[in-house]
């Protein structure tokens, strides 16, 4: 039995098709999120990938940003229950998981069976988020994928003050126009959302095991910098930014059999 | 093509709690304006001022809180937060401050207009951002400010010094105003008004415990709207009787099965915060989709009042929400969600009170650890606009109904 799970961002859209609750056996990332093709692009492409057709599908659940407007699901779930769900999924020992989005930060505090059971969210400002580091990059010429690599460099992080995004970029320019060296201007940017997202946690409560999951996830300049900022280790899976997906597909399963308990 | 059919609403029955409160949250503001018209004093009023003062001296007043709240639930907060920031007030300054300065500036607003004051009546017993406010209102209009100063408690109780602190003010108030309008104060009239203030608070206070039945007789966003009476009128006798109209209505409900309520109450929660007016359609939308039932807020029995003599209402008027320390504050709400069975917390993270937003995350997480229930917050304002996001609000809401439902042992 097949079950789907579409995670529609902000930014991209995100694909999970499982077979029997249990294999991953195709996923799709697009970037283009809610309001664009991108959502039936990453539909298209999973079942491409995997050789399935829709009519194969027994279960779909829609999650995310634009999880309400997307037509072709069997029902919806808050994009906090999922990334729970999906990371229980890979790490059962996990009980704090720090989701970074294209425009939202959450943090979520999971109990024995991965249930979420309390959860913070920024607040409406796009500092601490997908969308601050989009910015920034695009300030320094860099893609988004070289941060990493350029934080990777730094010999002494520059210190980036300003919370609000539009008040970082004058200071990323001032500090750019002073000469301050390149991969130490990355480091400080990705500091930067690592502290300001690690204040959200500390509200939730931080019990190890700590994962990242969501898009920002991927760059490991913020990793390091959380792991420091909180003082523990992170875990990171390379499906990072299809966690929510995931979580989906498996809630998907769950309604699935629910409604034909004849399968297993 | 067929015609339209348009839905005819059934005449609103003029004995219903709903219809008296409506008239007299109405009645306020065109009696005030009627006074002003022949030559009378009118005040403007803090919510939390004790209005039996204004009362017992025959004052008409009207309350620029509710007026604010009235002007964003209609649409007016971003145009008339736009006039007050033109005029170089801040927007991280109190949306009603903003309102209610531009209003003072306009003289005009469609969605609630009001005459402007002879003597404004102010009491920082709510917050202190009020006390400039008031005194840019009366600088700007020359009028006499009366200054009631209630400090925030640091203690749980309210010491005797601090009441006979109050008393003063409070005699010092009712003096200068005498002298200000020629009206004088009255034992006997005080004695009747207090009398009705307590009949009104004692049966809001019981109306709105009403909820501890499951499920609620009434949704708890009709307290939002009700509440209008208990700060513009709870001295006046028809309030009283509005009041008692309303919790024989929401008695009856529970006796019949039905409530004001028009949804399965599938989860109860407590709503923390002032309404984000300019979105109470969303907000209260968002819930009831869902099935989660709003049965209880301090916000609403923060106007409940009950005392027996002058020193009384003075200790009561220490004793408001704003003015009270974190622990009692938290105890009372801990009360709140015991006795109606909340099963979650919504706390609206309002930025326009920094005051109330400012204690609530450490608050909020005394009391989801008391009670054992998540809480969830979201961003918003009490009036203006342009601070609250649908999207973000509907999933945090989805996602405090997703832990709910995991701790009913469902998906």
């Amino acid at each position: 039995m097949y079950t789907l799970g579409i995670d529609i961002g902000s930014t991209t859209s995100k694909c999970v098709l499982l077979k029997d609750g249990k294999e991953i056996v195709g996923s799709s990332i697009v970037v283009a999120g809610t309001g664009t093709d991108g959502p039936s692009q990453a539909l298209e492409n999973v079942l491409n990938s995997a050789g399935v057709v829709r009519e194969d599908i027994s279960y779909t659940i829609a999650t995310g940003y634009g999880r309400k407007i997307f037509q072709g699901a069997d029902g919806e779930i808050s994009e906090l229950s999922c990334h729970a769900r999906g990371v229980h999924f890979v790490f059962p020992d996990v009980y704090t998981v720090i989701d970074i989005g294209g425009q939202d930060a959450k943090v979520l505090s999971l109990n024995d069976q991965g249930r979420m059971m309390n959860f913070a969210m920024n607040d409406k400002c796009a500092a601490g988020t997908g969308r601050f580091l989009d910015v920034m990059a695009s300030i320094l010429k860099l893609d988004i994928s070289d941060l990493e690599k350029e934080a990777a460099k730094a010999q002494n992080p520059a210190s980036i003050s300003s919370t609000c995004t539009v008040f970082a970029e004058s200071e990323v320019i001032s500090q750019m126009a002073a000469g301050t060296d390149l991969p130490d201007l990355v480091a400080g940017i990705c500091q930067s959302v690592a502290t300001r997202v690690a204040s959200l946690a500390r509200r939730v409560g931080i019990k190890e095991r700590v994962c990242m999951s969501g898009g920002v996830a991927r760059n490991a300049g913020v990793r390091n910098a959380m792991s420091k900022e909180l003082g523990v280790e992170i875990v990171y899976s390379d499906m990072a930014q299809l966690m929510g997906a995931l979580g989906a597909a498996l809630y998907a399963y769950d309604k699935a059999k629910d409604s034909n308990p004849t399968v297993s | 093509m067929g015609e339209e059919v348009k839905k005819s609403r059934p005449a609103p029955d003029p004995n219903s709690a709903k219809f008296k409160l409506g008239q007299i949250a109405a009645k306020a503001y065109s009696d005030a304006m009627e006074a002003k018209a022949r030559g009378e004093m009118v005040g403007w009023c803090a919510s939390n001022f004790p209005v039996e003062i204004p009362e017992t001296l025959g004052l008409y007043v009207c309350y620029p809180e509710n007026q604010a709240a009235g002007i964003a639930a209609r649409g007016g907060g971003e145009r008339m937060c736009n006039i007050s920031e033109g005029e170089g007030y801040s927007n991280d300054i109190c949306a009603y401050a903003r309102i209610s300065l531009a209003y003072m500036k306009a003289k005009e607003a469609p969605e609630q207009n009001m005459p402007l004051p002879d003597f404004v009546l102010c009491c920082n017993n709510i917050c202190n951002c009020m006390i400039k406010w008031y005194e840019n209102i009366a600088k700007e209009l020359d009028i006499p400010m009366i200054m009631i100063d209630i400090p925030f408690n640091p203690d749980y109780e309210v010491s005797d010094a601090e009441v006979e602190y109050i008393k003063a003010q409070f005699w010092d108030a009712i003096h200068q105003l005498e002298e200000y309008t020629g009206k004088k104060w009255s034992d006997e009239r005080f004695k009747e008004v207090m009398e009705i203030s307590g009949r009104s608070s004692r049966a809001w206070i019981e109306a709105a415990s009403q909820a501890k039945y499951v499920p609620s007789p009434f949704n708890g966003f009709d307290l939002l709207n009700h509440m209008a009476v208990m700060v513009t009128a709870r001295g006046k006798a028809e309030a009283a009787e509005a009041m008692e109209t309303l919790l024989k209505e929401y008695k009856e409900n529970h006796e019949k099965g039905v409530s004001t309520f028009r949804a399965e109450e599938k989860y109860r929660i407590m709503f923390e915060g002032i309404a984000c007016w300019p979105w109470l359609r969303v907000t209260s939308t968002g819930l009831k989709s869902r099935g989660i039932n709003m049965v209880t807020t301090i916000y609403a029995d923060a106007f409940g009042y009950i005392y027996e003599d002058f020193d009384g209402m003075c200790r009561a008027y220490a004793n408001v929400p704003n003015a009270m320390n974190l622990e009692h504050a938290r105890d009372k709400r801990i009360k709140l969600c015991r006795d109606n069975s909340v099963e979650g917390v919504l706390v609206h993270t309002n930025r326009s009170c920094k005051l109330w937003s400012g204690f609530m995350p450490e608050m909020s997480r005394q009391i989801g650890e008391a009670c054992g229930i998540p809480v969830a917050s979201f961003d918003g304002d009490q009036a203006d606009p342009r601070n609250f996001s649908e999207a973000q609000y509907d999933t945090r809401v989805q996602g405090l109904m997703e832990i709910m439902e995991a701790n009913k042992g469902g998906n």
